[in-house]
């Protein structure tokens, strides 16, 4: 905690000491006493000494450890732990990484064939890997701060619950006019918050997100409330059911039915929903549109004078990535067959943003490896799920301490004339909006 | 009317509230220019130690509510503004010169930590106390029966605002610890070459605004008689949306931001619907941010080119 | 003054609050020929740019382009990216805006955007990878690199801008100006922050803008071997008001202009001097 860095045993010792001090004055209340409200109503109490102390010894080690630790690495700290020699070898790994772990992706099916639980894990990870995809467009490429991402997100699958639901709609009609609905919510939002900038347009979009969810919760007639949307339908192979009836695909194809069919079923489609937002990304990024996004991260005012309308860039880049979260919500709505507004809390904005902040803002693999990482290191903790959002909350802090510009520090450019050159992020903006 | 002189009466206690909380928020942007996305939840950490505190003082066999409130609010005061100074310190301090999003985040993930914290620490059931400060005065009686209530508790409320916030205004404007926040304010390294010791003052920035938010982390126990891991979130965001409303960075502003979102809130609820009433207060930050980005007591902001 | 106009300024006035920046402003830009606004610090010099481009909207006054095929565009009315977009008048900053993040290469290609724009279908057909659009991608590769050349940047066209020298990143804002295809060029101190030798090529380069591509140029400096060298004609500002315009000669004897420099700042009155001399 202490920033100073000690240099003698007994410096180490006092910081160490100073720092428990501080632990136990924080946790006396908040640990040492637990409240609790009885059967009656009334409040009771009760010590927790023990939890107390092993918490403030725990502040003690550790500060020892970090200060042992800073004086071992030196006084620039953690940027050390990441060589240069590694950080250039990473973006050579890079050139072969992506294809390895596309095949591998493509294969997991394959190897992971009987095994539902890595099965559904996969699917969790690329439906993230597609979000963070679809907020990198906004938030990477253009530059904007998006905090409500999630209401696309929720209004994607609304549109498909609701539509399947209420008017029997298929899979593959609704997915589309999810998008095109969450396109347009993105719109809507975007116009009035094109004139603010930084800060305050994440607050607004955290609001706008907050909203949504709200009206969702309260708006019972149509969306059921905090009860959600449930039997909400599965997808179809183009028609075909994947079930057990004679009409199902199982049967079709003669073979033996097995539940396996479907969840390998919706593998590859978030995997080629996924790929779809990852290639429309690359193309864009190369079409005079993406190089406006990324210009109006650089710099508004010289785009402006430049003649570039910023207005129809800016919602050009919202509705986009908004429509890539519709996408991302239908499909959820079909994996799960139930909605409910509690799965569109601030929580998964901030997941998804800080996976594409993790991700390397603009990189579209260092996006694939944060989703992994986050996802994977999420349901490490699947077991104590009380612990999962303080781990994950600690987490953020201390990898924005570590690398504030995420896993990939660099940006590829778009067109070349002779060799494309990666471009070190520390000169890439971060957009002002 | 009588309903409405009673809402009015409802909106500026809980104004008041958010008032305190605000302050907080305006401090800090103007300072360090970032969104203490925590603070809301440093306004929960608060209420609960005043809770705790409250609790083991009864159990001593305490009964004078003075001197119950009295430590009750030095201890939460303490023991909140440590939690702020080391939450800058941990989490703000080592990013304060890194790219923009990196603070913006690292204060997302500790508003999470602080969060799940005090649901690990204190369970996620809502905390309900007795009413400690009973009674009132009963204002005005219309023919029809209804009643306008001023209780005991809402002038606590009233009058611990107005003494805190003249403490609060000495320091700033007559303090040289006032001066440097201004001075941070203008130009940080201009005022670390005249002397002033930036890091101190900024910390001192959290703490007061902690200490501010416990405050109001208190109010709001007394008030309503309960507290939850959760409140922070929304109470957070509407003590933000006073603060812009206010003008950022003005401390009278977000006095009179959160005074306009308290009756704003109370009135909607009165009169409208109370389920849409956190929809009311984000629509209304949404609004104001795009019609007055500079909030009513703000400065302009002129564009340069 | 006489000719063909393309710029013309009349009784422009803009005001911040009660302050006064510019007053009563009447001057004009004759068509392929370089113009210069000069005057001390704070004259009001980059407020008269502002509303040119866009930026402010002036409080008063009205200001004229017309075109080589005698349209004219009321600039006063139109805001911000459409006086570039539709007027086609082109600027560069004083502190240089460039996207420091991507290439010299990408920069220019920015610069193009709204040819681009078209050929891509609005990029729904560049999306699809139509080939009017990669040959149209192509026309704007080959305009970005003639720019390069024209300036001496070509080795650098895949480095980022962002790691240019300062007279190389001057060049570079000056290239991408140049690439919108723009009538009126306006500069925003070109000079400033250049050595010797890359204020005579940048005098050479603007001479080159002028003379082979029939560009007019507004340009403000302080550089008054610049200045004198390359103006066609020179509007001095002070306090928000034109105290004198002719040409170089005329402006380097008139005693108001020297009075102007000489109660502002000694140094840059020895400027003029050393300019005329």
């Amino acid at each position: 905690m202490t920033a100073k860095p000690a240099t003698g045993t007994t410096s180490i010792l006092k910081t160490a000491f100073v720092n428990a001090l501080i632990a136990l004055v924080l946790f006396s209340l908040m640990v040492g006493i637990r409240t609790e409200a009885g059967a009656s109503g009334q409040l009771t109490y009760w010590t927790r000494f023990g939890e107390l102390a092993s918490l403030v010894a725990a502040v003690f080690g550790g500060s020892i450890v970090i200060e042992l630790l800073r004086q071992w690495i030196g006084p620039t700290g953690a940027e050390k732990l990441v060589p240069p020699a590694v950080q250039s070898g990473m973006s050579f790994i890079g050139r072969y990484l992506a294809p390895a772990l596309l095949i591998f992706t493509l294969l997991v099916p394959v190897i992971f064939y009987n095994q539902r639980y890595i099965l559904d894990l996969a699917i969790l990870v690329l439906t993230y890997v597609m979000l963070g995809w679809g907020l990198n467009v906004v938030v990477g490429l253009a530059g904007l701060l998006d905090l409500g991402y999630v209401a696309f997100y929720a209004v994607g699958a609304y549109s498909y619950g609701l539509l399947a639901t209420n008017f029997g709609w298929s899979f593959w009609i609704c997915l589309p006019l999810a998008g095109i609905l969450a396109a347009f919510w993105g719109v809507l939002l975007g116009f009035p918050v094109l004139r603010l900038r930084g800060d305050y347009l994440a607050i607004v979009t955290l609001a706008f997100g907050e909203i949504i969810r709200l009206v969702i919760i309260n708006w019972q007639e149509l969306t059921g409330g905090p009860n959600g949307v449930s039997g909400i339908p599965r997808p179809s192979f183009f028609g075909i059911p994947l079930d057990n009836s004679d009409d199902g695909l199982a049967a079709k194809l003669g073979i033996e039915y097995s539940p396996t069919h479907r969840i390998i079923f919706l593998f590859y489609l978030i995997l080629a929903l996924a790929l779809l937002t990852n290639w429309a990304t690359i193309r864009l990024r190369r079409l005079p549109i993406g190089r406006a996004w990324e210009a109006l991260r650089e710099d508004e005012v010289a785009c402006r004078a430049l003649g570039i309308n910023t207005t129809t860039t800016k919602l050009t880049a919202f509705a986009t990535g908004a429509m890539f979260g519709g996408f991302a919500g239908a499909f959820f709505a079909t994996r799960q067959g139930f909605i409910s507004p509690e799965s569109f809390t601030f929580q998964e904005s901030a997941l998804v943003l800080a996976i594409v902040v993790l991700g390397g803002m603009g990189s579209q693999l260092g996006v694939a490896l944060a989703a992994l990482a986050m996802i994977g290191g999420f349901e490490l903790f699947r077991g104590l799920e009380t612990y999962r959002m303080l781990v994950f909350g600690m987490s953020m802090v201390l990898i924005m301490i570590w690398r504030p510009r995420g896993l990939v520090g660099h940006r590829a450019p778009t067109v070349y004339l002779t060799k494309a050159k990666a471009i070190s992020s520390d000169l890439v903006k971060e957009g002002h909006g | 009317m009588d309903y409405f002189a009673q809402q009015l009466i409802n909106g500026l206690v809980l104004g008041s509230i958010y008032g305190l909380i605000a302050i907080g928020y305006t401090m800090v942007y103007g300072i360090v220019g970032m969104i203490n996305f925590a603070h809301g939840d440093v306004f929960m950490i608060g209420g609960f130690i005043a809770l705790i505190t409250f609790l083991l003082l009864v159990s001593t066999g305490l009964t004078a509510v003075p001197v119950i409130l009295l430590i009750v609010i030095l201890v939460s005061m303490a023991i909140t503004a440590l939690y702020g100074w080391t939450i800058e310190r941990i989490a703000y301090r080592p990013l304060r010169h890194s790219f923009r999003l990196a603070p913006m985040l690292s204060a997302i993930g500790m508003s999470f930590v602080l969060t799940n914290y005090s649901q690990v620490a204190q369970g996620a059931r809502v905390k309900p106390v007795p009413p400690v400060i009973t009674g009132g005065y009963t204002l005005h009686e219309s023919a029809d029966g209804f009643v306008i209530q001023l209780s005991n508790i809402q002038i606590v409320v009233v009058i611990t605002t107005i003494v805190l916030l003249a403490i609060f205004t000495w320091l700033v404007s007559r303090t040289r610890l006032g001066r440097d926040m201004r001075a941070c304010e203008q130009d940080q390294t201009m005022a670390a070459l005249l002397g002033v010791d930036v890091d101190r003052t900024i910390s001192m920035t959290f703490v007061i605004g902690a200490a501010l938010a416990a405050v109001a982390g208190l109010m709001y126990l007394l008030y309503y008689g309960l507290v939850d891991f959760f409140m922070g979130f929304v109470a957070g965001i509407k003590a933000f949306t006073a603060a812009v409303l206010g003008g950022i960075g003005s401390l009278p502003g977000a006095m009179l931001g959160g005074l306009a979102i308290g009756l704003i809130e109370t009135f909607w609820s009165a009169y409208f619907s109370v389920e849409y009433k956190d929809v009311a207060a984000f629509s209304i930050l949404i609004v104001v941010l795009i019609f007055m980005p500079t909030g009513l007591l703000g400065r302009p902001e002129v564009e340069k080119v | 003054m006489s000719g063909d106009k393309i710029l013309s300024i009349d009784r422009l006035a803009m005001r911040f609050g009660g302050i006064v920046a510019v007053q009563d402003l009447s001057f004009a830009a004759e068509r392929k020929k370089i113009t210069a606004l000069i005057g001390p610090n704070g004259a009001g010099k980059t407020t008269v740019f502002n509303c040119i481009t866009g930026f402010y909207k002036p409080s008063g006054g009205a200001i004229r382009l017309t075109h080589d095929d005698g349209t004219t565009v009321a600039l006063e009315r139109l805001s911000d990216f459409r006086i570039a977009k539709q007027a086609k008048v082109a600027r560069t900053f004083q502190n240089i805006r460039l996207f420091p993040g991507m290439t010299a290469l990408e920069n220019l290609m920015v610069a193009q955007h709204n040819a681009l724009m078209r050929a891509s279908g609005f990029t729904l057909l560049g999306l699809l990878g139509v080939p009017t659009y990669r040959d149209a991608e192509k026309r704007a590769i080959d305009l970005a690199t003639d720019w390069l050349k024209r300036v001496n940047l070509i080795d650098r066209a895949d480095d980022a801008a962002g790691n240019f020298a300062y007279g190389d990143q001057r060049r570079l804002e000056i290239a991408r100006a140049m690439c919108t295809e723009p009538a009126l060029l306006c500069l925003d101190e070109p000079a400033a922050g250049l050595n010797a030798r890359e204020s005579a090529a940048l005098s050479e380069l603007l001479l080159s803008i002028r003379d082979e591509l029939g560009t007019s140029i507004l340009l403000i400096e302080h550089d008054m071997s610049v200045v004198m060298e390359i103006s066609d004609h020179i509007v001095v500002m002070d306090h928000g008001v034109k105290i004198a315009e002719g040409t170089p000669r005329e402006i380097r004897d008139d005693p108001k202009v020297i009075a102007a420099y000489l109660g502002a700042d000694e140094e840059e009155a020895a400027a003029v001097m050393e300019g005329g001399a």
